[in-house]
């Protein structure tokens, strides 16, 4: 299904790109612009967001394909990024990670069928300091357990 | 410790210190009455005799950096500053954004006066979020208020500054693959030379910076190369914000001067391994080769002891591990981030790194023979110097200092049967 910008997007996407000399270098930003306008980043998105920058859709696709950032299939409504690397697990990210895919039922780049969850394994989050840690959407959460990701995910359960 | 006036995190605990009325209360855009007073070419010999080192990875010195701009080639001149903050162990650049957005904007209009640019590109990893946002506002107030803009503060100089967000990619943090991301594309480093000094963001003169080294620009300008040289050692001159992260009882990150005991840092600032007793540390972030306790006893917080010992200064963030830490599985994890963080493009960093994450797993397994471990140090050589960045270095670097200090952690792993087994009959 074909997608397209509100009109007031595609101003606010006018004033980004004017801050290059090239239209191009917009391509980031316009990509961030279509996940949070349309979710993710559909093939139909691609589209417009080729058409919006000005690029072939070949080149939004291989910008997109390579930042793991922009969700090439729609995420969950609260999708769970967990950092995997060193200090993290040096501090128990393991445990957490299996506690969370057990109660979940969910293993990394799945969905859960009410659409409420997603996982994600992520390399380090510059939070090493407060590991292990995570974010969900766009915030983060520091020096998890066990006991605080079950928390924390029966509080997204219950809301 | 000598008595020293914290410049990176004065702000740190100051409310509203995010702010412009908190920054200004607090001496904030201070350094610009004496910049504009200055010539540019006294900007940078100011920087240069401050003998301020990057703090992005590489330490390269910073005046002589700008210095390398060509002035006359009728193209703009950009800045693009580093907030990729990405170096697996580093975590400290996030904490500059979110507590002191101005102190970078002031960094910032130093260094573009200094090598005649109007337009800057912060670029800033795609997940720091909130960091994004302070900083946008702090831009906002900073225009408002003239410190950016046409004709700051009626100095004749101007200056726009952008918010570049990245999408979650390792090798942004790499210069030129930095410069590729601002420009749209995938974040695949360039072929160097021509250094993009000369040839960078839309083929024109660009100077790349990390973060902390232009928040230390302003402090150098108000009080002069002199007063800078004069703290930390002769040289690692002035003041950095080191962390401790891992196997530690308190981490966190201080900032204080170069110089100090690295067993003092870690018992009198990080309170002690955590869990046992110390048994290897990476100083500077992943990248940098592995220390062993015994190594870390005469070492200091500077880049010429670190040097000394065979590693690198990095990004001053150390990674600590316990005695129980089983240092194959430690290396498994950085086999499997620098093989997904590869760009790609260089077989032998593509090919070597997942190469080395593949030979990991089998010995980890229980399948593997010394013939494996010897395989990984082979592999590790083919991937150095021979590639257009230094990721698979990164790696290279690691698994050398691994094998090398720790070898009997992954000896243990092997089959004890060595008597070699041939694959297929036929
Ligand atoms: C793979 C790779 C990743 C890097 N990541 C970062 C980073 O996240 N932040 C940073 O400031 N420098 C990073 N660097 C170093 C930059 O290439 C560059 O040296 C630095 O930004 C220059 O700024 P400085 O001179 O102020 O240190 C990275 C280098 C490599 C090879
Ligand atoms: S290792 Fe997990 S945040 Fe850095």
């Amino acid at each position: 299904m074909k997608v397209e910008f509100k009109p007031e997007v595609k101003k606010e996407f006018e004033a980004i790109a004017a801050r290059y000399p090239v239209r191009r270098a917009a391509l980031l930003p316009a990509l961030w612009l279509a996940q949070r306008e349309f979710g993710f980043i559909s093939t139909e998105a691609l589209k417009a967001t080729a058409d919006l920058v000005g690029c072939s859709p070949a080149q939004a696709m291989e910008t997109a394909s390579f930042y793991t950032m922009y969700q090439k299939q729609k995420p969950g409504k609260y999708h769970l990024q967990f950092c995997q690397t060193i200090s993290c697990l040096l501090n128990g990210a393991e445990d957490v990670r299996a506690a969370v895919e057990k109660k979940l039922n969910l293993k990394d780049g799945q969905t859960t069928a009410d659409g409420q969850f997603s996982l994600q394994g992520v390399e380090c989050l510059a939070s090493c300091h407060t590991a292990p840690c995570m974010r969900i959407n766009d915030e983060y959460h520091e020096n998890l357990t066990v006991e605080k990701i079950n928390q924390i995910i029966d509080e997204l359960k219950a809301k | 410790m000598a008595d020293f006036e914290p410049q990176l995190t004065k702000r740190f605990n100051v409310k509203d210190g995010h702010t412009l009325k908190g920054y200004l209360a607090t001496g904030g855009y201070e350094s610009l009455k004496k910049l504009f007073t200055m010539k540019p070419t006294e900007v940078i010999e100011e920087v240069k005799a401050s003998n301020l080192k990057g703090r992005g990875g590489a330490g390269f010195p910073t005046g002589m950096k700008w210095s390398f701009v060509p002035q006359n080639t009728g193209k703009p001149i950009y800045l693009a500053v580093n907030a990729d903050e990405g170096e697996p162990g580093t975590f400290t650049d996030r904490y500059m954004l979110f507590n002191d957005p101005h102190l970078l904007l002031e960094g910032i209009i130093c260094a573009c006066f200094a090598i005649n640019s109007h337009t800057a590109y912060i670029y800033v990893r795609g997940e720091f979020y909130e960091q994004i946002q302070r900083l946008n506002a702090a831009i906002d107030e900073a225009k408002k208020a003239n410190y950016l803009g046409k004709n700051i503060q009626g100095s004749g100089f101007d200056l726009e500054i952008y918010v570049h967000r990245g999408a979650g990619a390792y090798i942004c943090g790499e210069e030129t693959g930095l410069l590729e991301s601002l420009e749209g594309k995938p974040g695949k480093p360039r072929i160097k030379p021509p250094f993009p000094a000369v040839v960078g963001l839309f083929g024109c003169p660009t100077i790349i910076n990390n973060v902390k080294t232009l928040c230390s620009v302003p402090w150098i300008i108000a009080n002069g190369a002199k007063a800078y040289a004069a703290l930390g050692t002769q040289e690692s001159p002035g003041t950095h914000v080191f962390g401790l992260s891992g196997h530690v009882n308190q981490t966190g990150y201080w900032e204080m001067p170069f110089g100090m005991p690295f067993m003092d840092f870690l018992n009198n600032y990080g309170k002690g391994v955590k869990g046992g007793k110390l048994k290897a540390v990476i100083p500077g972030g992943s990248s940098c080769p592995v220390l062993t306790a015994q190594e870390c006893e005469d070492l200091t917080l500077s880049y010429e002891s670190m040097k000394a010992h065979g590693t690198m200064f990095g990004t001053g963030c150390g990674i600590i591990m316990n005695e129980h830490t089983d240092m194959a599985k430690v290396l498994k994890n950085l086999t499997h981030f620098y093989s997904h963080e590869s760009c790609g493009q260089c077989t032998p960093c593509r090919e070597g790194t997942a190469w080395e994450d593949r030979l990991l797993k089998k010995i980890l397994n229980g399948e593997a023979t010394a013939k494996e471990l010897d395989l990984m140090l082979e592999v590790a050589d083919n991937m150095e110097g021979k590639t257009i960045c230094v990721l698979s270095s990164a790696l290279a670097m690691p698994v050398r200092s691994f094998l090398k200090k720790f070898r009997g952690d992954f000896e243990k792993y092997l089959v004890k049967n060595t008597v070699a087994v041939p694959e297929k009959v036929q």
